[in-house]
């Protein structure tokens, strides 16, 4: 028991860790750019990225099934590198696009309240495009870890998407969620509660450093 | 014969195709201080961003040291690097004291960049607070640590974009002397923005006048007040002028 315990928290971290891992390496970047610079498309690209930010992680979970299926564009494809339906690597995409608008939308988000005039003043004290961007960025770095952490907290809490394309299957896509709903329903209301209490303090955890950040930003 | 900085040439500049800066003739020299006055939206702090290449013209050339610059020949960041801006509101980074008037001579790799820094901050009376955050400063501190950000960097030319609006009289006196020493000194060329005809007077031995975007007087310190040749210089040095 405890053993499964622990190996249900350890692979809903892993997953939740490499899929945040991910769409930080997507999200601020793109974040970034939609922050500093215009261009063609751009309104389209934001209403995109907040959009993402509001879609329901189940249908998410809905078109990442789809897609990878065997029936289905990618799955009928065969590319060895992709991962198969219920698997943890199909978890991992699934998460990386929930996550992703978050850690995109926030960081543009931070971005765009900076003065515009202190890009004008960085410029002027003799920076290059790309020194004034990184200046830039690490002026808000406080909200680019917000950013993180939201990411963080949309996709560690979340049932729907890895349920449809993880299945579930124990020792093998059995994560936090996932393991409350099925214990809940075989009436295992403490092992539930337990896994409950975990989630409940990671997502508290996640938040905390979150309002702390926000708080360094607000003072 | 004095040497000429700056050599502006049916320069102008539009926003959303309003023409807001349309100068036909303005030569900058090297060492002077040249003030800009005018009323409100009259294209000073446009003028100021043209002379730093912060935005190109969309029309006519900018020759900066017998090089000359328009709308498809812009400088180099080597050249860029000559000019900064100090701003009318102090725009620090997120940082200390010390990191912001290290920034500009970090970027550069200049040498000698901790003695630089540390001078400039003598110079502003600010090294004491070197190690405090440089958002926690009041106005007339930040203000001042601003200058010493852009006079660490030795610029050839120094332009400031209404540097002692809404200070108090202590951080005028104290920039404005700062400001006067720079150039007796060190030579250096600066254009000053101001509202403030008095210190126009304190500050430049030219003052240009700028209303509409157009440059409608440019004359040595005290003619400019004393005998303005146009109408509407004459009001606006008399205080008459009315936008």
């Amino acid at each position: 028991m405890i053993t499964d315990f622990s190996e249900i928290i350890t692979l809903s971290l892993r997953v939740s860790g490499i899929a945040l891992f991910f769409s930080t390496l997507l999200g601020l970047p793109i974040g970034a750019l939609i922050g500093l610079y215009r261009f063609p498309g751009r309104k389209l690209v934001v209403a995109l990225l907040y959009t993402g930010m509001g879609f329901p992680p189940v249908v998410i979970g809905l078109l990442v099934y789809l897609l990878l299926s065997r029936s289905g564009p990618l799955g009928s494809l065969g590319l060895p590198w992709l991962p198969e339906l219920f698997t943890p690597g199909a978890m991992i995409i699934a998460q990386t696009i929930i996550s992703f608008p978050m850690v995109a939308g926030f960081t543009m988000a931070a971005i765009l309240a900076i003065d515009p005039q202190l890009r004008q003043q960085i410029r002027s004290l003799g920076a290059s495009e790309w020194q004034i961007a990184m200046t830039l960025l690490s002026e808000v770095r406080l909200g680019v870890i917000v950013s993180i952490v939201a990411g963080f907290g949309s996709i560690i809490s979340e049932v729907g998407a890895v349920m449809l394309v993880g299945g579930n299957i124990a020792g093998r896509t059995r994560v936090m969620t996932t393991a409350i709903v099925l214990e809940t329903r075989k009436g295992n209301f403490d092992l539930a509660l337990a896994l409950g209490a975990v989630l409940l303090g990671l997502t508290f955890l996640a938040n905390l450093i979150m309002l702390r950040l926000q708080g360094k930003v607000l003072d | 014969m004095t040497e000429i900085v700056y050599q502006l040439r049916n320069l102008a500049k539009e926003y959303a195709g309003r023409r807001v800066l349309d100068i036909d003739f303005l030569d900058i020299y090297r060492g002077e201080v040249l003030a800009i006055v005018g009323p409100s939206g009259s294209g000073k702090s446009t003028l100021l961003q043209l002379l730093n290449f912060l935005e190109s013209p969309c029309q006519g050339t900018i020759t900066f040291n017998g090089e000359v610059y328009h709308s498809a020949r812009l400088p180099s960041l080597e050249v860029r690097r000559r000019v900064t801006t100090v701003f009318q509101r102090p725009l620090l980074l997120n940082r200390t004291v010390w990191q912001n008037v290290f920034y500009g001579l970090a970027l550069r790799n200049s040498p000698e960049r901790e003695q630089r820094a540390r001078q400039a901050l003598n110079q502003v009376g600010m090294l004491d607070a070197a190690h405090q955050g440089a958002l926690s400063l009041s106005g007339g501190e930040g203000q001042r640590v601003s200058l010493a950000r852009a006079i660490a960097l030795q610029p050839q030319v120094l332009l400031l974009d209404e540097p002692t609006a809404n200070l108090d009289p202590y951080n005028i006196r104290k920039i404005e002397d700062i400001i006067k020493d720079l150039n007796r000194d060190q030579q250096v060329t600066m254009v000053v923005v101001t509202h403030n005809i008095f210190q126009a007077r304190r500050l430049a031995q030219r003052v240009a006048f700028l209303m509409e975007g157009k440059l409608i007087e440019v004359a040595s310190n005290p003619a400019f007040f004393e005998s303005p040749q146009d109408a509407r210089t004459a009001a606006f040095v008399a205080g008459d002028m009315v936008y």
